[in-house]
């Protein structure tokens, strides 16, 4: 195990300047390394007001209701992690990574270390990041409540999560990423990576809320064994300034299937370069990705990418946005990548204004012209994610709605 | 109710309507009839308050306003609704909201009115979304009867419905109107004559719909101009028998 730990810090030094693929060349001289620890807290109640109220916007709730377990994260401390169900696992990765020497197999066996100078940052700078874990056969009553939240201004916050639903599992997790109110720059890298065994299903919704000055370098990939569902939800509907991530999934096994639900707003001032991308690996492998991006003036760029290994397998990606000022700019990718014949790809894409049609006929039921935009802004928000528990799709509809863009 | 006087439209460079001249009251409901082109839509669009239809030269009053320059929604709360032939697709947009939104604030019993409809099984879908015709005339109709506009417009209200949807279609067409037939009324005919006070302006190509709503006035309209004003069913014969063409010679 040494050895192999050794090897990866090897490759994480050796690529500690590699440029990544897309987005802004971070400078990560700029940012702060070092935060003051903060205290175990044995609830999230002494939190201050405003940021209970900044965590409620990313899905986190502060009075811990309904949910099956809950982890905090706060700078480079772990503050508080708590579980109320059998058979889950929640800690911090470090933790799990002394704790179990066979994690190390599952450390950077998703993503690769050396993918750039941010996965490498994450590998020689790593403090801590979630670990959750379902046993096998466990569903969860509740989704788990993840949070990994900044208070010190302009610091850089790496963090590593593994996620792993163990065979015939069911695991719902909520992961939201804030800023304290007083923060207005940093940097967070979050490496992610989740496993999905045979059968099991996954379904993670992330939900970020940053500040104007704030850079974020996610960095995340999912392999899905036989039968097993992988679900990832995005949001991100508030400020940010420079934003990119490509998470990608390998359906490896039978069956498996993946579905991608993307929600962008980009506010002036803010970049993001958002995709998806999966990879269709064994027959009957399904994979769906929907993109719904909005610029108010920020600019996007939507990618996506499909890649078809083997006969049988399928997948469509559909990208919309909307453009709504002036300024800003949406920019679409769908790639399709078919290697063998009997694979079945496909994609829709459309970027454009709202049509005039659209309002006029929502006028002439007697709603005024800003009424109607509104509500095709918010029907076009609206993204039924297929096999989401109600609960959690109700969270996802309240969150939205409580981001309002206007 | 509405006034029309020397209406003049057009439609980016075109003028869809050259000379249109309506008056119809309270309690009234008129048939427009003609070709396809003749700009019966443009009318009713025109009327509703659509940006494309400029209106060159003429007056439009409605309940003795003058709505020539007014918005669309400034229309619609005024009491005008429109059932559109061709409506868009409002993604996301479930038809439940929608028609919650169409009641403004008003307390309406939207389960029991689209039970009216056969339409509860559509309630949950996106707005429009791979709606057959029927089913968009029903969604329409659902729409305004959450609405319930004084002036109603009804473009083609029976294309693309089967025959038995179309006397469905028919009825509720008749209740937005007040023009319910029945005996279960404690007032005569007649009483209820006097009492109805909303107007109709409907669209029809067949003709099929006045088996259903009994119209009063019947209009055709051609190449942009308004003309043979009489019977509805006569003129529906009229058109029928001679075609268009004969309506052109009347013109003249």
């Amino acid at each position: 195990m040494k050895g192999a730990r050794e090897n990866k810090l090897q490759r994480a030094r050796d690529a500690a300047e590699k440029a990544a693929v897309f987005g802004e060349d971070l400078d990560l001289g700029q940012f702060i390394h070092e935060a003051p620890s903060h205290l175990n807290m044995k609830d999230l109640s002494s939190l201050s007001e405003p940021d209970k109220k900044e965590l409620l916007t990313v899905g986190v709730d502060t009075d811990i209701k309904e949910r099956s377990g809950s982890f905090m994260q706060i700078d480079h401390s772990v503050v508080h992690h708590d579980i109320f169900q059998d058979g889950l696992e929640v800690m911090s990765t470090s933790e799990a990574r002394e704790k179990y020497d066979w994690l190390e197999d599952y450390y950077w066996r998703a993503v690769a270390v050396d993918t750039d100078k941010y996965t490498a940052r994450a590998e020689l700078h790593q403090e801590h990041g979630y670990f959750i874990r379902a046993l096998p056969g466990v569903k969860t009553a509740f989704p788990l409540q993840a949070c990994l939240f900044t208070a010190r201004d302009g610091l850089a916050q790496e963090a590593h999560n593994i996620v792993i639903a163990e065979e015939g599992s069911e695991l719902h997790i909520i992961s939201g990423c804030a800023s304290s109110h007083k923060v207005k720059a940093g940097l967070h890298i979050g490496v992610s990576e989740f496993y999905v065994k045979k059968g099991a299903k996954l379904s993670f919704t992330m939900i970020h809320n940053w500040a104007e000055e704030f850079a974020v370098r996610p960095r995340s990939a999912t392999i899905v064994e036989e039968d097993g569902v992988f679900l990832s939800n995005y949001v991100c509907m508030k400020p940010v300034k420079t934003l990119q991530m490509y998470p990608t999934t390998f359906l490896s096994g039978a069956n498996a299937v993946a579905r991608y639900n993307t929600i962008l707003v980009a506010v002036p001032g803010s970049f993001m370069d958002v995709g998806s991308r999966v990879y269709l690996k064994a027959p009957g492998a399904r994979a769906e990705m929907i993109a719904r991006t909005i610029t108010t003036g920020g600019d996007v760029v939507n990618r996506g990418h499909i890649v078809g290994e083997v006969a049988d397998a399928k997948g469509h990606l559909e990208c919309h946005g909307l453009i709504l000022s002036e300024k800003g700019l949406i920019y679409a990718v769908p790639e399709l990548e078919g290697r063998v014949s009997g694979v079945e790809l496909s994609h829709e894409a459309a970027v454009g204004k709202i049509a005039q049609e659209e309002i006029e006929y929502m006028m002439s039921r007697g709603m005024s012209e800003s009424d109607a935009t509104a509500a095709i802004v918010r029907g076009f928000l609206n993204v039924d994610i297929m096999g989401l528990p109600a609960e959690l799709q109700r969270e996802i509809d309240k969150t939205v709605n409580m981001q309002g863009i206007f | 109710m509405l006034k029309i006087e020397n209406l003049k439209v057009s439609l980016g460079d075109r003028e869809v309507l050259k000379s249109v001249n309506l008056e119809i009251k309270p309690g009234e409901a008129h048939v427009l009839f003609g070709p396809n082109g003749s700009g019966k839509t443009s009318l009713l669009m025109t009327l509703m308050g659509f940006s494309n239809y400029r209106v060159t030269e003429g007056t439009i009053n409605f309940k003795d306003r003058d709505i020539t320059g007014m918005s669309i929604d400034e229309r619609a709360r005024l009491g005008i609704g429109m059932s559109f032939q061709r409506p868009p697709t409002i993604k996301g947009l479930k038809t439940r909201q929608m028609v919650a939104l169409c009641s403004a604030g008003k307390e309406i019993r939207l389960e029991e009115m689209a039970n009216r409809l056969n339409f509860e099984d559509f309630l949950d879908r996106d707005l429009n979304a791979g709606f057959s015709g029927g089913e968009i005339k029903r969604s329409e109709l659902l729409q305004l009867m959450a609405q319930n506009p004084d002036l109603i417009l009804l473009d083609e209200p029976e294309s693309g419905v089967d025959l038995e949807s179309i006397s469905l279609i028919g009825e509720v067409i008749n209740e937005l109107l007040e023009r319910k037939p029945g005996k279960d009324h404690a007032a005569s005919s007649r009483e209820r004559r006097s009492k109805r006070a909303k107007a109709g302006l409907l669209i029809t190509h067949t003709g099929y719909i006045l088996n259903y709503v009994d119209a009063d006035v019947g209009h055709v309209l051609y190449d942009g101009v308004l003309s043979c004003h009489g019977n509805p069913r006569e003129t529906l014969r009229c058109i029928q028998d001679m075609g268009y063409q004969e309506c052109m010679r009347c013109m003249v």
